[in-house]
């Protein structure tokens, strides 16, 4: 007899096998946010999204997920906090069985709200913050927002809720990692998560300004490992390294439709967040189809689920089964083919792109340029 | 907080309360939920842990289930896959 399990988290990528099913269902109940930070992975057009679904065709969303087998629910944006209805929708999430997840950056976040969040069956907390100090936090995200993130931290952790607290890593804040790591001591987080930047939409835009350098990043490793043996099981720590600066890509939502299954505020659904930026796909609409044909049969979630799609060096290499050949979004922005290995994987034909990059973040800096989120940017 | 991972007889193990674990049809197996996770359970783990969502005497469900399978070596598989739990923050003594 033995008893074991199989897990899956973002830290210990050992596979949860799904078995097909969308296992992670997560909803961006709006673009609409507050703040203003410069590598927001929204929509460079989000301003244009204006028909988000209703408080009933989420609810549809919830039932069919369900259905369909989903466990882990996170409700993202956008900021989900600028939604009259969040708490109906976890209400109904928590009656159907959900493991609910709120991904905030805060703003809205009173202590009326949460306690409403509560008794409609919340689980989990994340939240972002981005310095320890209020005037670079409030640069960053281009408001107000250092004291009520810290009003809302405490507030998370007065009700008890295991709390994730997320802090997006560029050159500007990864300094203070060991203040940071401090601050969330002294709060009772349990889990600490350093989220490289993903390189696409606005952080694609600024990204010669907000990369890390190596040193950067090996000094703050240095600190997680150091507090990780200090703090054993109080604290849960994720710090993966950028994608950018590893010899192989990351195994990308753990391969396209296969455990992940994202719903945009406009009812769009998307094998991952950022799969908009792919030009050409026309992703299937909850508001025209049931999330059963989405899932199993629409065309865009079954052009690169499993190997069928992949090219050289991908379709040969050992590897493939591991990393699934990395990012199809990273692969359409940076190659222009989403079918294509991606460049941050040393094999591929185009890494030298991703040097490229480094060497020109590092050659031309500090441009303290950043382009903030922002409504009607023309980048054309 | 007891960080002695060792369980003993009298102590009543829980799942953690802020965990979620149930029977997941499409899956036919228990699984378990928690913060950025999900944990598919064996057969055998699931069976465990059924037991221990109800609030259990470790010394208690270790005779059941030496009785249930009667096989007394039974006894220190269960026990380590307890303290391997505990460990992992999935179960915990209540007090
Ligand atoms: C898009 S936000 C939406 C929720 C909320 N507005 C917030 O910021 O917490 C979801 C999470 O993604 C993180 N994030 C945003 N842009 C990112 C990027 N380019 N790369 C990695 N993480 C990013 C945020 O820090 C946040 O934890
Ligand atoms: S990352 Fe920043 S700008 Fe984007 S939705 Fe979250 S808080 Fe708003
Ligand atoms: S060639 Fe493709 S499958 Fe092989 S390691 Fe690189 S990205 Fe992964």
């Amino acid at each position: 007899m033995s008893a074991a399990g199989s897990e899956s988290s973002v830290s210990a990528p050992v596979k949860v096998d799904g078995e097909g099913l969308p296992l992670w269902l997560l909803l961006e109940l709006t673009y609409r946010c507050p703040l203003k930070c410069p590598w927001c992975n929204n929509p460079l057009d989000f301003d244009r999204y204006r028909n988000e679904l209703t408080t009933e065709e989420w609810v549809d969303v919830l039932r069919q997920g369900r259905e369909l087998g989903a466990l882990q629910l996170g409700f993202s944006g956008g900021e989900p906090m600028q939604r009259r209805d969040l708490e109906e929708l976890v209400g109904e999430a928590t009656r159907l069985g959900y493991y609910t997840n709120l991904i905030t950056s805060g703003m809205g976040l009173n202590e009326q709200r949460l306690a409403a969040l509560q008794r409609a069956g919340l689980k989990q907390v994340q939240l972002s913050l981005q310095a320890c100090d209020a005037e670079l936090n409030n640069r960053l995200v281009g408001a107000d927002a250092y004291a009520h993130k810290i009003a809302a931290a405490r507030a998370i952790k007065a009700r008890g809720f295991p709390m994730v607290l997320n802090v997006p890593v560029s050159r500007y804040n990864i300094e203070q990692a060991p203040a940071l790591l401090e601050l969330a001591e002294e709060l009772g987080i349990e889990y600490v998560e350093f989220a490289n930047l993903q390189y696409y939409n606005w952080a694609l835009l600024n990204r010669s300004d907000l990369l890390p350098t190596r040193e950067q990043l090996s000094v703050a490793e240095a600190v997680v490992a150091e507090t990780r043996a200090r703090l054993g099981r109080r604290m849960t720590i994720y710090f993966v390294i950028t994608d950018y600066y590893a010899e192989r890509p990351k195994a990308c939502m753990k391969g396209w439709g296969n455990i992940h299954l994202t719903i945009a505020p406009d009812g769009a659904a998307l094998p991952c967040q950022e799969a908009r930026v792919i030009e050409g796909l026309k992703f299937p609409n909850v508001r025209d189809h049931d999330l059963g044909w989405i899932w199993h049969e629409s065309p865009v979630f079954q052009k690169f689920r499993g190997e069928s799609w992949m090219q050289e060096p991908c379709r040969s290499c050992p590897e493939r089964g591991h990393d699934y050949g990395g990012c199809r979004c990273q692969a359409f922005l940076l190659n222009g083919d989403a079918a294509s290995t991606d460049p941050v994987c040393g094999k591929s034909p185009n890494h030298h792109l991703i040097e490229e990059a480094v060497a020109a973040a590092m050659a031309g800096r500090p441009q303290n340029r950043l382009i903030m989120r922002q409504r009607g940017l023309n980048v054309a | 907080m007891n960080n002695n991972v060792g369980l003993q007889r009298t102590d009543i193990v829980e799942i953690d309360p802020t965990f979620l674990f149930r029977w997941e049809e499409p899956q036919r197996a228990y699984v378990l939920l928690y913060p950025e996770g999900l944990v598919k359970l064996n057969s055998t783990a699931g069976e465990i842990l059924a037991v221990v969502a109800q609030t259990v005497a470790v010394g208690d469900l270790l005779d059941n289930f030496i009785a249930k399978y009667n096989n007394p070596d039974i006894a220190d598989d269960i026990l380590t896959f307890l303290e391997a739990s505990n460990e992992r923050g999935w179960v915990r003594i209540k007090r």
